[in-house]
Formats: C-alpha cells, sequence, structure tokens
C-alpha cells in the first residue's frame, strides 16, 4: 500500500481541512455545546462553499452526481471532516451532503424515484431500523418483528431499538422476519412510510449522546405493499450485513478524526500552560501520554487506510474493516482520554470538546456492531467458521 | 424518568428562581390556565444553568407566570422529546417554541 497521498488527494484534505478550521469552528463558538445543527441560514451558505468545493454529496455515486471519491481519498476526508466538536456524529454538521441509505441505490427503478430521488434533492429522509430489543449483535437471529403476506400487501408487527432519526424521517428500511424457521435467510428489508397507520415512534432513547438520539419504534398491523420490498423476499439480511461492513470504514475514520484534533490540541496545550515553574511539555509523564496517543492514532490510521485500500482494489475487506472498526474505536477513546487528562479541570468542561467526545467515542465502541463482534469476524475469517 | 414531565408547578417569582441550583436541564413555562407557553433548556453555554434562565424568564416576563424544571444532562434531547409530547398533545408547538425549535420536530406516538 502505498502511503504518499496523491498530489489531488493532499489538495482535497487541505481544502476539508481549512473548511472546518475557517467555517466550522467559528461557529460552534457560539452553539450549544451538544448541537448537532446549524441554523437553515448557516446551513444553506456552508452548503454553497461544500458545492463551490465540488465535494457536495460526495458519497454519492458518480451517476448520481456525486464526487466519485474512492474508499482511500473518502476515508482521509472523513478524518478531516470529523475534526470539531460535533465531528463524531455531525461531521461538519451535514453541509457536505448525504448520500442517503446506500441499499436504495440497489432499489429498482420505481423504489429509486420515490425515495432515492427525493432524498438525494434533500426532499425526503430515511431511517435505518435493523435492531430489536431482543439484541442487536446478532440481528439476523434476534429479530422478531414478524411481516406476513396479505394478498398484496405485508402486515409487519414488532418493535425496533436503538433507531437513529425515524422520528424526522419520512421512510425507513425496516427488517422483518418473513421465514420463521429460515435464521438469517428469513429476513426481508420492507421500505416503510412513516406516515402509514399503524407506525408508531414510542419514545426517545437518552443516551450519552444528547443529539443524534435514538429512538424506540413499534409497528402495529403495519400494512406495506409488496412493491415495497427491497430486494427479494427473504434475502433482507445481506442488504443489511452489505451495509453494516461499509459503514466500518468511514466509522472508524470519523473517530481517528477526533482523536487526531484532540492530539493537537493537547500538544499545543502543553507548550504553553506551566506548573510548578515550567511547561507541561517538559514533564515526561505528559510527554509520554503524548507518545501514547501518536501510537495509537498511527496504528489505528494504518489500518483504516488498508481497509479503504481493499474495498478500493474489490478485495474482500470484512476482516480489514472490523480491525479498523476496533483499532480507531478504541485509541480513539484513549486519546481523547490523555488529552482530557492533560488539560486538567478545563478537559472535563464544556467550554472545551473533549467531555462530549469522551461521551460520544464511548458508544463508537459498540456502535455499528461491537469490537467483541468484530473480534468474532476476524476470528472467523483466520481460523475459519467452524470453530465457532 | 416519565415522558412527561412532571414536576409540579411553581410561581415564577425571585424566590423560587434563586433556589434553583446551576445546573442544567429543561423547563417549562405556564400561565395561569396552565397551558404551556414555552419550553426551554439551560444548556451548556448558560451562565448559572436553570436558576440564570429562570431569573432571565423572569426579569423578561415578569411575575404572573409558573414554572417546572428537570435536571438533565441531556437535556437537548429531553427537551425534543418535550416539544414531540407537546405537539403530540395539542397537535401544535407551544405558541413561543415556533421561533426557538429544532429545525424539524419529528413525530412521537403517545400510547
Amino acid at each position: 500500500m502505498d502511503l504518499d497521498l496523491s498530489d489531488e488527494q493532499r489538495m482535497l484534505v487541505e481544502q476539508v481541512r481549512r473548511f472546518v478550521r475557517q467555517e466550522i469552528d467559528p461557529l460552534e463558538a457560539d452553539l450549544d455545546p451538544d448541537a448537532s445543527e446549524l441554523t437553515a441560514e448557516d446551513h444553506e451558505r456552508l452548503v454553497g462553499i461544500t458545492t463551490g468545493m465540488g465535494l457536495y454529496q460526495m458519497d454519492v455515486p458518480e451517476e448520481f452526481g456525486g464526487a466519485g471519491l474512492d474508499v482511500m481519498t473518502r476515508t482521509l476526508l472523513a478524518m478531516e471532516m470529523s475534526q470539531h466538536r460535533a465531528g463524531l456524529y455531525a461531521p461538519c454538521y451535514g453541509t457536505f451532503g448525504s448520500m442517503g441509505l446506500a441499499q436504495l441505490y440497489d432499489a429498482n427503478d420505481d423504489q429509486k424515484e420515490r425515495y432515492l430521488l427525493p432524498t438525494l434533492r434533500g426532499e425526503k429522509r430515511g431511517f435505518f431500523g435493523l435492531t430489536e430489543p431482543s439484541g442487536g449483535s446478532d440481528p439476523a437471529r434476534a429479530i422478531q418483528t414478524r411481516a406476513v403476506k396479505d394478498g398484496d400487501e405485508w402486515v409487519i408487527n414488532g418493535q425496533k431499538i436503538f433507531i437513529s432519526g425515524a422520528d424526522r424521517a419520512d421512510f425507513g428500511l425496516v427488517f422483518a422476519r418473513t421465514s420463521p424457521d429460515k435464521g438469517r435467510a428469513g429476513v426481508t428489508c420492507f421500505i416503510v412510510d412513516t406516515d402509514m397507520p399503524g407506525f408508531h415512534v414510542r419514545r426517545i432513547v437518552h443516551t450519552l449522546r444528547s443529539t443524534h438520539y435514538a429512538t424506540e419504534l413499534q409497528f402495529e398491523d403495519l400494512r406495506v405493499p409488496a412493491e415495497n420490498i427491497l430486494g427479494r423476499v427473504d434475502g433482507g439480511f445481506a442488504i443489511a450485513n452489505e451495509r453494516l461492513t461499509r459503514n466500518r470504514i468511514p466509522y472508524a475514520a470519523a473517530c481517528l478524526g477526533v482523536a487526531m484534533r484532540a492530539q493537537d490540541m493537547a500538544v499545543a496545550y502543553v507548550k504553553v500552560r506551566e506548573t510548578f515553574g515550567d511547561l507541561l511539555a517538559t514533564r515526561q509523564t505528559v510527554q509520554n501520554m503524548l507518545i501514547d496517543n501518536e501510537l495509537d492514532i498511527r496504528t489505528a490510521r494504518w489500518l483504516t487506510l488498508a481497509a479503504a485500500h481493499k474495498a478500493d482494489k474489490g478485495e474482500a475487506f470484512r476482516t480489514e474493516a472490523a480491525m479498523a472498526k476496533i483499532a480507531a474505536t478504541e485509541a480513539g477513546g484513549r486519546v481523547v482520554d490523555r488529552a482530557m487528562q492533560i488539560h486538567g479541570g478545563y478537559g472535563v468542561t464544556k467550554d472545551f470538546p473533549f467531555e462530549r467526545w469522551f461521551r460520544e467515542m464511548r458508544i463508537r465502541r459498540i456502535g455499528e456492531g461491537p469490537n467483541e463482534i468484530q473480534r468474532l469476524i476476524i476470528a472467523r475469517d483466520l481460523i475459519g467458521g467452524a470453530f465457532h | 424518568m416519565s415522558i412527561r414531565m412532571e414536576k409540579p408547578w411553581q410561581s415564577l417569582d425571585a424566590t423560587n428562581a434563586k433556589k434553583l441550583l446551576g445546573q442544567l436541564g429543561v423547563y417549562q413555562i405556564s400561565n395561569d390556565a396552565d397551558e404551556i407557553l414555552y419550553i426551554g433548556f439551560a444548556g451548556g453555554r448558560s451562565l448559572f444553568g436553570l436558576r440564570g434562565i429562570l431569573q432571565d424568564e423572569l426579569a423578561k416576563r415578569g411575575e404572573g407566570f409558573r414554572f417546572r424544571v428537570e435536571i438533565n444532562q441531556q437535556y437537548l434531547s429531553r427537551w425534543e422529546e418535550l416539544l414531540k409530547v407537546h405537539k403530540a398533545d395539542h397537535n401544535a408547538l407551544p405558541p413561543e417554541n415556533n421561533d426557538h425549535r429544532p429545525r424539524r420536530i419529528g413525530q412521537l406516538s403517545l400510547s
């Protein structure tokens, strides 16, 4: 793997870094420390800038008007876009656009017309409804939400939990069991409109993360037309699994961006903060924290870029994505923790971003497949599934 | 925690506002007819948390109103939840929240 960035990659990275420092940082000085959205005016102004940079809707495939970036470049940019207070869950407050739900790019033409294209135009929002109260780590077997065929419709009953954005969404992808005895081969993905009778957002699930909260959903005799099946009946798990694997690379990259910014801030701080008549930078215990941070960042960065590199080559990258996810989420937590320690009392105040990063980074070891499951994936690939 | 705020209403006056601690959280303001006029929060940038915010509310409104508070570190998601509950109950936001609200409120089905 070539570690040198191309001229284009270097230019894009510098552009996005400048955008974060010059446009996002100043706005965050006035926003609530837990905010995850800008005013409509600021959002529109910044979208104008990202559009001018040619990076608006960068995740969207080229044929739909996106920037057509490879995974490596996109990963490098993700590491820049998260380098601000809200960056972990609201990188640049969405001003680089959204690709929508990736699964919809494989939808049929009618579904694309009704759901994908309005999402890309910013007219509709979707949610991804997989996890249930019965478990999130083994979704294929834990799914108890049932869909039963009734004429040209399917009737869905069940519950989902930890579903982000469902309360504000116009539609969602809901995974339901259609063949009770088939395990992971008995799950189907339905496109569900949130204004249908029987669709209920029962509550907000309050967590460490104050914004971009999760919700709990209930479906009561929710009738979905057969044409709203995404893919084929009983083929839903592959759709879910594909997204989970692919998402782990940018998920890792966002953690790394926060860690890199925390380290930058820690390095700057030790050069100006004095204790007992000398700068923190001269204290070996503090230097060791910075060294450990750097080791954590570089190790996780290497693994994340290696996963992106394999994805770009079209090779299987499940193990690499799992390694990146483990390394970046765990390293990110350690780096933020040490940077907070270096900043002392200030580190735990809401005057600085560390406390938000600290809370949100903790979630990353659980979200998008807990790290224990990532280890299981790696073990399966190393020694074979027969031993599990 | 109940989805609705169930703390007792108190008169919005200097004595009651001064008793509040400087913690973060959410609050509601109502009139004498028990109509909720406004749902707000004391966030991470508030100078004296709920006490400061309610003292500001008193200075702005004068007496004749009531308030209740809930200490909550997750003040933003709780604030949005209370707005959704009010919208579900009344099919509208509190009148004074029309200019102070998230860009999209979303839905909540109360059972």
